[in-house]
């Protein structure tokens, strides 16, 4: 039977039912496909190799660029501080607020974006040409789940490796503050790491470590479900990257404050 | 037996399958013939449970798989051998790997096996020696003849082909279409080919059936086929346009 006309007055509220019905779909469509990736995580068989081969995709190939944004990002850190803390004559505060800065916030942040604007885009990449060439299809029909060959691991991968990735942010940015702040401006290195002790508790490591273990369920997440949902051909592939990465950036900083907030 | 009935399937207004019923026997090879975009790849996701209908049955010795999920739906796809279009191998494994990856993951078979039955299932497709390369570093053709091996490895029941032959050159097409003959006559599977290569197909086909508009508008032996009155299928045949070209 074919669907009368709107009304030209009922046209606005139509647009808006239509866009809260796609928008509630693809929430419900997310959420289940995380809970089926729990599912498939949960029972056997572990595909170990391939847990250990996105290990390497998502976190080895990520080293050098963690490596080069924790150091300039702790060098910046050391140098703004530093010329902030000395107009208080604080200057010795220098290696706790680095150090609180790395470990509670920035570490966290800083490495899952990096590791997002990296490892992410390309798993998504990856996903969606696997798609469009009819692969996970291949998958599927020689009856073996693709969440178990492809989403599981990369989720477990993520799991294990933004807390390493964050740790060696954590550390490297310490580090480049060091340098700016006791081998340029010449504050002493006692005096930046006997402070760093004496502020610096388990509790704050811990902020860092939960936010960067959330990080990685959600870039892993978000990256996987955009790449096994793509669109048509190429531009379906280039426009699901973009996406995965914008909306993991996003719920990034928005999870962040979330969990800044509960984790005080 | 494969059974199809009242197979109807719409996306959003566009109708793409209209009550499509087919029978398709044990052991035979069927060719779906058709225009591009008539909805011959959409009938065939269907029959591999990667589409599910609006309405019908697909029924496959006895067991409607359009009502299977899960394990269930899994079960039946171990019978299963498919033929992509493109070939979809996994590109990030070499040839051997990916006519390994099914005796790997669905049979557990024991490496020295393994070993023999991917080196033998590559030679029945003239394929010795490839094995080490990726599907990156290969023709066309090899590709799609590395998919027909890893298709045919586990020893299917029924093995689908999505045309296998698009993009080749004639003498490759007729090299695919008498190598999927000579291992149908070795293995006995059930073959479903969808293909548009006409009149070549009709050479290795028991049965073929022209799909028109979401419906199967002709079905018999090819030498009827080539000899029907319907004026649609005579006008494919010749490759003459019909009036919604």
């Amino acid at each position: 039977m074919p669907e009368r006309p709107l009304a030209p007055g009922l046209r606005p509220f139509d647009a808006v039912g239509g866009w809260t019905i796609a928008v509630v779909d693809s929430l419900g469509r997310f959420g289940s496909f995380f809970a089926e990736a729990l599912a498939v995580l949960v029972t056997p068989p572990f595909k170990i190799r391939a847990f250990v081969d996105r290990i390497h995709f998502v976190g080895y190939n990520s080293l050098l660029i963690i490596f080069l944004t924790g150091a300039f990002t702790g060098m910046v850190l050391g140098l703004q501080i530093y010329l902030t803390l000395v107009r208080f004559g604080s200057e010795a505060f220098l290696g706790p607020a680095v150090a609180l800065s790395l470990i509670r916030e920035l570490g966290p942040v800083l490495a899952a974006l990096m590791v997002t604007g990296r490892a992410g885009s390309a798993l998504t990449a990856e996903l969606g040409i696997m798609r469009i060439t009819e692969q996970i299809d291949a998958l599927t029909v020689m009856a073996l789940n693709p969440m178990r060959y492809l989403v599981v691991p990369s989720i477990l991968a993520g799991l294990v490796t933004f807390p390493l990735m964050t740790a060696l942010f954590d550390v490297v940015g310490i580090f480049g503050g060091y340098l700016v702040g006791v081998k340029l401006l010449g504050l002493s290195e006692g005096t930046y790491f006997g402070e760093m002790q004496t502020f610096v508790d388990i509790d704050d490591i811990m902020v860092g470590f939960w936010k960067s273990l959330s990080f990685g369920v959600i870039v892993t997440w978000v990256c996987t479900y955009k790449g096994f949902n793509v669109g048509h051909g190429a531009e379906g592939v280039a426009r699901a990257t973009t996406q995965a990465v914008v909306l993991s950036s996003v719920l990034i900083l928005v999870w962040d404050y979330f969990m800044g907030s509960i984790l005080q | 037996m494969i059974n199809v009935e009242g197979l109807t399937k719409s996306f959003g207004p566009q109708k793409v399958l209209r009550e499509l019923s087919l029978e398709i026997a044990t052991g035979t090879i069927t060719i779906v013939i058709g225009r591009s975009g008539g909805g011959k790849s959409v009938f065939l996701k269907h029959l591999i449970g990667l589409m599910r209908p609006d309405a019908g049955r697909i029924m496959v010795d006895g067991v409607d798989i359009s009502r299977l999920r899960g394990r269930a739906l899994d079960e039946i796809r171990r019978a299963y051998g498919v033929v992509f279009q493109g070939g979809a191998l996994f590109d990030s494994m070499s040839c051997f790997d990916n006519v390994a990856f099914p005796l790997r993951e669905k049979v557990r078979t024991p490496p020295d096996e393994l070993t023999k039955r991917v080196e033998a299932a590559l030679a029945q497709v003239g394929l010795e020696g490839v094995g080490p390369k990726y599907p990156a570093e290969i023709s066309g053709g090899m590709r799609k003849r590395v998919a027909i091996a890893r298709a045919l490895v586990t020893e299917p029941e029924i093995v689908f082909f999505d045309e296998p032959t698009t993009g080749l050159d004639p003498v490759l097409v007729n090299t695919i279409h008498h190598l999927m003959l000579d291992l149908h006559r070795r293995f006995r599977f059930t073959a479903v080919v969808v293909s548009h290569e006409i009149p070549e197909i009709f050479e290795i086909a028991d049965t073929v059936a022209m799909l028109h508009e979401g419906r199967i508008v002709e079905v018999g032996p090819p030498a009827a086929i080539q000899g029907s009155t319907n004026p649609v299928v005579q006008r494919f045949i010749k490759g003459e346009p019909d009036n919604n070209s």
